[in-house]
């Protein structure tokens, strides 16, 4: 049941923050002005929506006169930034009610930032977020190493988004690997 | 050609015709070749000449074969014909002049919709729950989306026994990651069970709705994206939330937002196992739970896998 009126919902990919960090190359799909935008991850994921679940360390109100709420979500691996704004009231809602340390899950979509010096930042705009447990969390964490893995593997191969990423990041696979590796650790040691 | 003459040949003399296939070719030949008739067309008149001059009846031919049974679930192709053993599981409004009945058909292997053509007229009325052997139904396919027909050449036979219809269950483990609008508090329309968007029914337009309770949720594994369904008994079970204490919620806060907020609250970003019958796009759940599945396996193949080198470095 691909066809839905030609449109399909974007999977939602579970990707380690410190992966996210590093991802900067952007596509387009089609020249139209409302093609979706990807994001291409090192490990060659095609992201236009993210699902994740870590803990809420920080939280601020950044905005001037609407309320734009960011927040750094703490996974095993690194810090990812999600902002909402007034376009995603539900997950700015919840954002401001939220006292940190909580663990949270997000659905969003990924979005860049090139500052003057020329780096690129990547943050999620929250589409919506959620308050959960601990368990969700860490099976969350066994999730994304899963499908890490599963993108790690397809990276020597030749699928055109595997050939795109090794091309743009020139991937280090086994830092990826060490990265699932000591994610995986942390969710034992407890 | 010979393929056809054969088949020609072969069907004449079960009917005790004995025919020259040599005659048969060249005729066909003739037709196709010679004059440009489409293959079928050619048989058909290779057939109906052969009819004619052996004084035999065309439904001689044609009728007197009994149609595959099949099982509702193993309807994969347009324009069969058909035998079905099935139980009438819901009969829906026909809506099209053309149109007698229309609804779901159930066996065990899981359900098909039908349709039952005006035309024929001479069949008995379905029932709701009632099982009938339906002969000489022909399938077809829509979007991907395959239902059988009963057209005025069928034959509908009643039997006393009952078919307990399986539906296809499906099963899908993954996140929550959206409820969709039209879940929580609504109100259908005491008429034809639709939901009332803006207190007007699609068809009935404003009427007195009646309170229900239901989720349309977006479960996401990483890979694939699957809508489920829940209905109201699954949504009060898995939330805690009654019909009664949605409407009493709703109440208190003036406003049915409430209740898909609290909904969302309690299940997005959760891991689930839902099961239930595939419909559309589908799953109607019947049954939810929270995924509890111990991680401690996966970790430790997933610690395993990552451990063996990269096979290839490109």
């Amino acid at each position: 049941m691909a066809e839905n009126n030609g449109f399909t919902r974007e999977v939602a990919h579970r990707i380690f923050a410190a992966e996210f960090k590093e991802a900067n190359m952007q596509v387009k799909e089609g020249s139209d002005q409302y093609s979706p935008q990807y994001l291409i991850t090192p490990t060659g994921a095609k992201v236009n929506r993210v699902f994740i679940v870590g803990t809420l360390t920080e939280k601020e109100d950044v905005g001037s006169e609407a309320e734009f709420w960011r927040g750094r979500i703490v996974d095993p691996t690194g810090a990812f930034f999600v902002t909402a704004g007034q376009y995603q009231p539900e997950a700015a809602q919840v954002l401001s009610r939220t006292t940190p340390p909580e663990f949270v899950a997000v659905i969003g979509k990924p979005s860049t930032y090139t500052t003057k010096e020329g780096n690129v930042l990547t943050s999620i705009r929250a589409e919506s977020m959620q308050v959960v447990d601990a368990a969700t969390r860490d099976r969350w964490v066994v999730d994304a190493a899963n499908h890490t893995t599963k993108r790690l593997e397809k990276l020597a191969g030749n699928e055109p988004n595997a050939v795109k990423a090794k091309e743009h990041y020139n991937t280090n696979a086994e830092a990826y690997k060490a990265m699932v590796t000591q994610a995986l650790e942390s969710v034992r040691a407890q | 050609m010979k393929e056809i003459a054969k088949q020609i040949e072969a069907r004449f003399l079960e009917l005790g015709v004995k025919v020259q296939t040599g005659e048969i070719e060249n005729k066909l030949e003739q037709l196709v070749n010679q004059y440009k008739v489409p293959p079928e067309e050619a048989r058909r008149n290779v057939i109906n000449s052969l009819l004619k001059k052996h004084n035999l009846q065309k439904s001689d031919f044609f009728t007197p074969r009994e149609t595959p049974q099949v099982k509702a679930s193993d309807i994969k192709q347009d324009g069969k014909w058909v035998t079905l053993r099935a139980k009438v599981v819901q009969l829906w409004d026909a809506n099209q002049e053309s149109i007698s009945q229309v609804g779901l058909l159930g066996d065990e292997s899981g359900t098909i919709k039908f349709t039952k053509w005006a035309k024929a007229s001479a069949l008995p009325t379905l029932e709701e729950g009632k099982c009938y052997i339906f002969k000489n139904i022909t399938t077809s396919e829509w979007q991907g989306q395959f239902s059988v027909k009963i057209n005025k050449t069928s034959e509908i036979i009643p039997i006393s026994e009952d078919i307990e219809v399986g539906s296809t269950p499906t099963e899908f483990s993954g996140a929550i990651v959206d409820i969709q609008s039209g879940s929580g508090l609504i109100k259908r329309c005491p008429e034809c069970n639709r939901a009332l968007v803006k207190g007007a029914c699609g068809e009935h337009g404003k009427v007195e709705g009646l309170y229900d309770l239901r989720v349309k949720a977006v479960m996401d594994d990483g890979e694939r994206v699957q809508d489920i369904l829940l209905n109201r008994e699954i949504t009060e079970a898995l939330t805690g939330i009654t019909l009664e204490k949605a409407k009493e919620m709703a109440t208190e806060a003036l406003d049915q937002a409430v209740v898909l907020d609290m909904i969302k609250n309690k299940l997005v970003g959760r891991y689930y196992v839902v099961a239930g019958a595939k419909l559309d796009r589908f799953i109607l759940v019947e049954t939810i739970r929270q995924d509890v599945k111990p991680i401690e396996e996966d970790i430790k193949r997933l610690l395993a896998t990552s451990a063996a080198p990269i096979a290839q470095e490109a």
